[in-house]
């Protein structure tokens, strides 16, 4: 342990947190408020929403949207809906901005989905890439670059389904993507071992580039420590719920089975606290450093030393106006 | 004059036709198939060796990184005769791998749809030839398990496609094989709102209605549809919970025990399939799905005869058949006369 570091200052930054963890010490604009933005993927059914609220603590997304049975059949088409919550963690306020994906590989054609995310991500970059190049520029920028993309994975048990490798293979280097395996209650400890090795190994295969905690400081060694922790559990397994029942005293957020009660924070049963820990506290920088520094930049030299005829079909009007004033 | 009581005999002895008919059926056992309908990793082959109690199939699910992925539903049928107290099964299950497993899952139905079809025609061929077998192999699929996705709020739109089209052809029986990730609140409320969109798009389901149930039946059929779809676990791994031995799956927080009613409706799933409604499945494929098919090839052929008929009598070239080409081959036809079809 460092000293004055700030490990020694053990909290639990939330509430249902079984385990206190050290305070980040990487934490910066403490006062006025972090803007965080993170897009959850996945198929309907895999716990996005239900995730979105156990991570907020509050019924952030309410009931659903389709209410009557003469709905079952259409395939909405995907939507990109926006959530603002603000977050006090560990002291530090953060401005969390999801956006979420209804409609995402619920149609029975959906090869459509991949394109509009990949276009919705860079658009957020061709914004930016315009702002930089005004003469004028804004102060209050609304940055709204995705620093963060979970994409859920189904429990199969087996590895990746076509739509999963698609989906991270495209869209790898446009976002940090970090995947999550939805309803991880459906599967066994050990089922659950050996499904997380096969899918790291399809990624592997697959050259998927996915978000795994980079060590940008090797003289840290208990971060370098933490993330190759943090690179053994990936992809994180996460069981949500907004059931709330009192243990002694104590709220515990849980899901009651016959056989059994899962508790959503505990280490045990689920990699829920882990991955909050990591968005809202520990990797937060991290997240918005690479998307910066290392994705940005990535695109805008992909973008600007591009021929001129790509670049006029396809860079936003913003864009073009802006590089020739 | 008296004639003693014992001379008169009354007992026929025609109820002893029961026990022939079983012995007539235990030496010549009888054929079930059934076809498994669902995506990748949904619990098809665990739910079915659970239910036969033996490894019957091999899961196809992508396992090794290396693995390619299918582009199309492949049909891979598995015989293996099964034998209880003296009655033989040829039980075949049928895989549907790579069935809704792409990004686009257009028409990823076609090849199960046409399989169906296809033993139907099949036993339709056997059916009509002049020298027929005493008794025709039967191949037809007797029923379809079909497999939902669980934490889905209902029907989704591939499972409403794919379901009108098996309905056509087949008995269907929906289940949630994974339903170990559904609280009962939540498998209660998704039943419900699976039952709703049934009705609403006229999805007929096995067992079907018919005005001569007895009321016993009626009671029973009530009570499987009150069911549906199946919840259910299975699991081919026996486990010991408080030195006994189950069949079941260890979780970090509890065991299920596949065959505890309060965990999943396995129970009445094996019961409804095997020991109330398995002659049912076999008989309503012949009598319903059989008869359906059978009717409606008959009449393309008829029409096609006609058209070729009048063609020849108008001394034209034959005309283009303008409807679907019958699947049962028009020379099996020959020596029917035009009446009696």
């Amino acid at each position: 342990m460092k000293e004055g570091s700030g490990e020694d200052q053990n909290v639990a930054p939330s509430m249902y947190s079984h385990v206190s963890r050290p305070s980040s010490h990487r934490n910066k604009n403490a006062r006025k408020g972090l803007p965080f933005n993170v897009m959850l993927v996945g198929e309907s059914g895999l716990g996005r929403k239900t995730f979105l609220n156990t991570l907020c603590e509050s019924a952030v997304i309410t009931g659903s949207e389709v209410t009557n049975a003469e709905q079952a059949h259409i395939a909405e088409p995907m939507q990109f809906k926006n959530y603002t919550v603000e977050m006090d963690e560990d002291g530090m306020k953060i401005i969390l901005n999801i956006i979420d994906t209804p409609g995402f590989g619920d149609g029975i054609d959906n090869e459509q989905c991949f394109m509009q995310i990949q276009e919705y991500l860079e658009l957020q970059f061709d914004n930016v890439l315009a702002e930089e190049n005004r003469i004028k520029r804004n102060t209050k920028f609304n940055d709204s670059r995705i620093h963060a993309l979970l994409y859920f994975i189904s429990p199969t048990g087996h590895s990746l389904r076509e739509i999963d490798i698609e989906l991270m293979k495209r869209l790898g280097s446009r976002a940090n993507i970090i995947p999550v395996i939805g309803r991880s209650d459906s599967l066994t400890p050990r089922e659950l071992v050996l499904f997380k090795q096969r899918i790291m190994s399809d990624i592997v295969t697959h050259s998927i580039s996915v978000f795994n905690f980079p060590d940008l400081d090797d003289e840290d060694e208990d971060a370098v420590e933490e993330n190759s922790e943090l690179r053994a559990m990936l992809p994180f397994a996460v069981v949500g719920c907004e059931e709330v029942i009192n243990e002694d005293g104590r709220p515990v957020r849980v899901r009651n089975y016959p056989w059994g009660v899962v508790q959503v924070d505990n280490d045990e049963h689920s990699d829920f606290d882990r991955l909050r820990y990591v968005l809202l506290n520990s990797h937060i920088s991290d997240l918005r450093d690479r998307t910066q520094n290392e994705l940005y930049e990535m695109y805008r030299t992909e973008k600007l030393s591009g021929n001129t005829s790509v670049l006029a079909n396809n860079t936003s009007q913003a864009v073009i106006s802006a590089i020739g004033a | 004059m008296s004639a003693p009581a014992n001379d008169v005999q009354d007992y026929v002895g025609f109820d002893t036709i029961t026990q022939q008919m079983e012995r007539k059926f235990l030496k010549r056992g009888f054929n079930l198939n059934v076809i498994l309908v669902g995506e990748s990793g949904m619990g098809k082959s665990t739910l079915v060796n659970s239910i036969f109690a033996s490894h019957l199939i091999d899961t196809q699910g992508r396992r090794a990184a290396q693995e390619v992925i299918r582009k199309t539903t492949e049909i891979a049928p598995v015989t293996q005769m099964l034998e209880e107290n003296g009655v033989r099964v040829k039980l075949t299950i049928v895989d549907t791998p790579g069935f809704g497993d792409q990004c686009n899952n257009e028409g990823c139905w076609v090849p199960v749809i046409k399989y169906i079809k296809d033993q139907h025609a099949a036993y339709l061929e056997r059916e009509l030839k002049p020298n027929r077998e005493r008794i025709i192999v039967d191949t037809r699929v007797h029923a379809c398990l079909y497999f939902l996705n669980p934490g889905s709020r209902g029907l989704r739109p591939l499972d409403v496609e794919v379901l009108k089209r098996l309905t056509e052809v087949t008995n269907v029986i929906p289940v949630i094989a994974k339903s170990d990730s559904m609280t009962i609140e939540e498998r209660t409320a998704f039943k419900r709102h699976i039952k709703e969109e049934l009705a609403f798009h006229r999805i007929m389901l096995f067992p079907y209605a018919s005005d001569d149930d007895a009321d016993d039946d009626r009671v029973l059929n009530a009570s499987i549809r009150e069911l549906i779809p199946f919840a259910v676990v299975g699991s081919e791994e026996v486990i010991e919970v408080e030195g006994k031995l189950i069949r079941g799956r260890r979780h970090g927080w509890g065991v299920i025990n596949i065959f505890d009613e309060t965990h999943s409706d396995f129970v009445h799933l094996r019961n409804f399939m095997l020991r109330t409604h398995l002659s049912d499945l076999i008989e309503v494929t012949s009598q319903r799905h059989y008869e359906q098919f059978r009717t409606s090839q008959l009449r393309q052929i008829k029409e096609l005869r006609a058209q070729q008929a009048a063609a020849a009598a108008s001394g034209g070239a034959p005309p283009v058949p303008t409807q679907a080409q019958p699947q049962v081959p028009i020379s099996v036809m020959q020596h029917q006369p035009m009446a009696q079809v």
